[in-house]
């Protein structure tokens, strides 16, 4: 990098300082292949990111070849049209590129980091568009990752925040696909045969199945002519079906799973909200008074700040294609685990029962809607939000008006969402640890 | 509230990247001794501030282990006008995002705010670096919360047991030796006058740093600071020893016993740190030597070991040339595959260590490490938080932001012979320490299935 270029940077930057990131301004299209992109132009530093994401999650496996999802994307990125893993790597590297992704139940996904330098730009887009275009999976290169991959399955289930989570995502879902998330298991991995992978590329990773997310260093011209580039070589088949609606737990349910480790691991919860649910906005407010606003959510307080009984305690709503987990969390010594676990219940009883007050309400808004220019001051960060509001087909206003409809929320609305959406009595208890019986029971 | 544990050290965030050329870094001193140092970044309406101590677990005495990082949560635990919980709240109400963190060397306070709300953070840091009511109470609370994070962290992870006492088997007399977050006996032990008394000696102005990044003017940020932190008196600091670790003199090995699935290898030689940035040359041969063996997916250690040889499922290297303890590491670590033993691949990586010391690496290697550094020291423009981490780290170890100029060059002028000389000078058995996790059952009856790293497998 000369430092000529380093100074013609800094008066770009400096014009574009205050309307930099005010507003985001998402560029919108389709490539002839039916591929929807999403564009923001922005020339502070010489640097690209592209985001392409498929409806290739592990939400598309199937129970006896769980992990075929996960596989599939990561062997893509071990061998394309001829080169091997270490050509790969090394020519990445060799313009200091960085070759990321998404991998979740929903989504499957491919991100690029590379100097918008025509150079490294080039090449680093010869490797990013080939390994989406031409994967080669090799037999021996996935035996290998398959052998990689059943050790790190085997070590997760001694780990007891592991162990949970499986727990967690199987018995909330049950023959719902999300919870193929967590059900690999060694057998189920070794099965997979490269035929699997073939298939599943070409059904999961078609044109009109993804979506291209870009931010940087690029004009828009050149953002559609490499837009149409990864289009163009993607399998030209039809975008795949929704996944089916998640059902609500009809009773309480409480799994203990026994484990050595001097803390238990508890978790809660009830199917939450899908990507752009009516009631995302409250539950979302609402959530941050519970326990998703760090130092100052109730459960902080309580569990934290008041008793000393966990380092973490935490609650998310994580919004999907379809209804996503309410997870309520904490790890807390196993001697005091139906102290905390009391605490917790009450604290989520109260919430949902009697809602939140006037002041919780208004320190919320502050918070969301003050630190709403967080959210947006890095190219990365910007890039994430592209990906999901493409995915999940949310409005291209969505960033502008993030902060319109978190003010409107009222406290009403919070309880009302919250009574209808978590039905507290009917909740999913997982603890692993602790002094428990051995067996699972099914009351709470 | 978070600490530092030994992360796999991923090359690229691991280097120290150099800020570009054309970001606007200022430096100032109050009359008290606090330094203050602002980067203008204009490229969003935001700001970080974070307030730097120069105190960690590098200061700690024996039986009061983890007492820096017990400091840290009781920062947030009320002063003479903020009641105890409130600094949290008003930083929230502010739309703002707050933390701190504890490492060996350091302690840091930080909050990220929309920019018009950077009067605020630096109030309430002025604040408690005066006030800070430490109660009994609150102490009395606080305390179970760490030993529940020491849990959560360290006992039930058994990778961070090896690598506690990985650390206590390299340094015998180097206080790296001991674990950042302490050790339970100290932490059960440990009362609010041990607090205080830390807090008194070491948070005055004279042992702080203010950085402060994002869109802002500079004579404005030092202006608050002299409004806020200028009046806060200065105290003399205790001396600080230089706890000069002796020098090794033969192998050293653990062997840990924990329920586990895998084992786990971790490997470790006595390095130099950087001390003169404009005359020593190892520092940056040994941070070029690491990126060729995991710089990359296709660096040494994964190509060979878990591509080619696949006896390992991960391994990993890494090196920090920035300490304020003078002293450092040059470590390897790693998982064997199924059926594979830790001692072979403990023998495969020394082979991989003896290949460089009798070959030498390529030049082809050598460019695309650099070619990392170069994209690298772009890329990291895009976080503000990550550029006033580093300003930070550098000033509290005893070194200066300006050194951020000079690295890229610094790494760019290391040959090939340079890398071949330092693996040869010091990545010997008899300056090596290693520790190994032998993999236990969970249920009590089972035997374990291999045993891992027992002495007569080794060499």
């Amino acid at each position: 990098m000369s430092r000529m270029y380093r100074i013609v940077f800094a008066a770009a930057s400096l014009l574009l300082a205050l309307q930099a990131h005010a507003k985001v301004d998402i560029q919108h299209w389709q490539t002839s292949a039916g591929t929807d992109v999403y564009f923001v132009e922005n020339h502070d530093l010489p640097i690209i990111d592209i985001s392409t994401n498929f409806a290739a999650g592990s939400a598309r496996d199937t129970k006896p070849k769980a992990g075929l999802a996960a596989l599939t994307r990561h062997v893509m990125t071990l061998g394309a049209a001829g080169m091997t893993d270490e050509e790969i790597s090394k020519r990445l590297a060799d313009v200091g590129a960085i070759l990321g992704g998404e991998f979740d139940a929903d989504r499957a996904g491919f991100n690029l980091r590379t100097l918008s330098s025509a150079q490294e730009r080039d090449q680093a887009l010869d490797i990013y568009t080939k390994i989406m275009h031409q994967p080669d999976f090799p037999a021996p290169i996935l035996d290998r990752e398959k052998a990689r991959v059943i050790a790190s399955l085997k070590e997760a289930m001694t780990r007891p925040a592991a162990i949970a989570s499986k727990a967690f995502m199987t018995n909330l879902y049950g023959n719902h696909p999300y919870a193929l998330e967590e059900s690999s298991e060694p057998q189920t991995v070794t099965s997979i045969q490269r035929e699997d992978l073939q298939q599943f590329y070409s059904s999961a990773y078609g044109a009109k199945n993804a979506i291209i997310a870009m931010i940087g260093d690029m004009s828009r011209a050149q953002a559609e002519q490499i837009a149409e580039r990864i289009a163009s070589g993607l399998p030209q088949t039809g975008a795949v079906s929704p996944l089916p609606e998640v059902q609500n737990l009809q009773q309480p349910q409480l799994v203990r799973i026994p484990h050595p480790a001097t803390q238990s691991h508890i978790l809660l919860g009830y199917p939450g909200v899908s990507r752009g649910d009516p009631d995302y906005f409250p539950l979302y407010v609402g959530n941050y008074i519970l326990g998703g606003g760090g130092f100052v959510s109730r459960l902080t307080e309580e569990v934290r700040e008041n008793r000393g009984l966990a380092y973490s305690v935490y609650s998310y709503f994580m919004p999907m294609a379809q209804r996503g987990p309410f997870q309520l969390g904490l790890q807390t010594k196993r001697e005091q685990t139906d102290e905390a676990l009391k605490v917790v219940n009450e604290t989520l009883d109260k919430f949902v029962r009697e809602g939140v007050t006037t002041e919780e309400l208004k320190a919320a808004k502050q918070n969301i809607v003050g630190g709403f220019p967080l959210r947006i001051d890095s190219n990365a960060k910007i890039l994430d939000y592209l990906a999901v509001i493409g995915f999940y087909k949310l409005p291209l206003d969505y960033l502008d008006n993030f902060t319109k409809k978190v003010e409107s929320v009222t406290a009403a609305q919070i309880k009302d969402a919250f009574t209808r959406r978590l039905k507290t009595d009917q909740m999913l208890t997982v603890i692993v640890g602790g002094e428990s019986t051995p067996a699972s029971a099914a009351s709470r | 509230m978070f600490i530092r544990l030994f992360i796999r050290p991923l090359f690229v965030a691991g280097l120290l990247l150099p800020l570009l050329a054309f970001a606007e870094t200022h430096e100032f001193k109050l009359d008290n001794g606090m330094r203050i140092i602002v980067q203008e970044d204009h490229r969003s309406p935001v700001v970080v501030s974070q307030v730097w101590y120069r105190a960690g677990s590098i200061d700690e005495v024996n039986g009061k282990t983890g007492v820096a990082h017990v400091l840290e949560h009781m920062m947030f635990k009320g002063t003479k006008t903020v009641p105890p919980g409130q600094f949290s709240r008003i930083i929230a109400a502010a739309g703002g995002r707050e933390n701190a963190f504890t490492g060996a060397d350091y302690t840091a306070y930080y909050q990220q705010l929309e920019k018009s709300k950077l009067p605020l953070s630096i109030r309430l840091e002025a604040d408690r670096m005066a006030n800070l009511q430490l109660t009994k109470d609150e102490f009395t609370k606080e305390i179970n919360v760490v030993m529940e994070e020491r849990r959560w962290r360290t006992e039930d992870n058994p990778q961070a047991v090896v690598n506690e006492q990985f650390q206590s088997l390299t340094y015998m007399a180097h206080p790296y030796a001991r674990p950042i977050v302490g050790w339970m006996n100290d932490l059960q032990n440990m009362t609010v006058e041990d607090a205080r008394e830390w807090y008194k000696t070491w948070y005055v102005p004279n042992n702080a740093t203010l950085v402060v990044v994002g869109d802002v003017e500079a004579q404005e940020v030092l202006k608050l600071a002299k409004k806020y932190f200028g009046p806060l008196k200065s105290r003399a600091l205790p001396p600080r020893k230089p706890q000069i670790e002796p020098e090794q003199k033969g192998p050293r090995r653990a062997i840990v016993k924990a329920k586990a699935e895998l084992p786990y290898l971790m490997i470790g030689y006595h390095v130099p740190v950087l001390e003169n940035v404009d005359s020593d040359w190892e520092p940056y041969a040994l941070e070029i030597l690491a990126g060729v063996l995991d710089g990359n997916a296709s660096a040494r250690l994964n190509q060979n070991l878990v591509r080619n040889q696949k006896i390992a499922i991960n391994v990993g290297a890494g090196y920090d040339l920035i300490q304020r303890g003078k002293v450092a590491l040059f470590e390897i670590d790693g998982s064997p595959s199924e059926g594979r033993t830790a001692v072979e691949l403990e023998d495969a990586i020394l082979q991989e260590i003896e290949a460089i010391k009798e070959k030498g690496v390529t030049e082809d290697e050598l460019k695309r490490v650099k070619a990392q550094v170069i994209a690298g020291d772009v890329y990291q423009r895009d976080s503000m938080f990550y550029q006033a981490m580093q300003i930070g780290r550098l000033e509290t170890s005893g070194y200066s932001w300006r050194f951020l100029d000079k690295y890229p060059d610094k790494l760019a002028a290391v040959t090939t012979e340079q890398v071949q000389q330092v693996a040869r000078k010091y990545l010997n058995r008899d300056n090596m320490t290693t520790a190994i996790l032998d993999p236990q059952p969970l249920e009590p009856g089972e035997k374990p299935k291999q045993p891992q790293g027992e002495l007569q497998h080794a060499h």
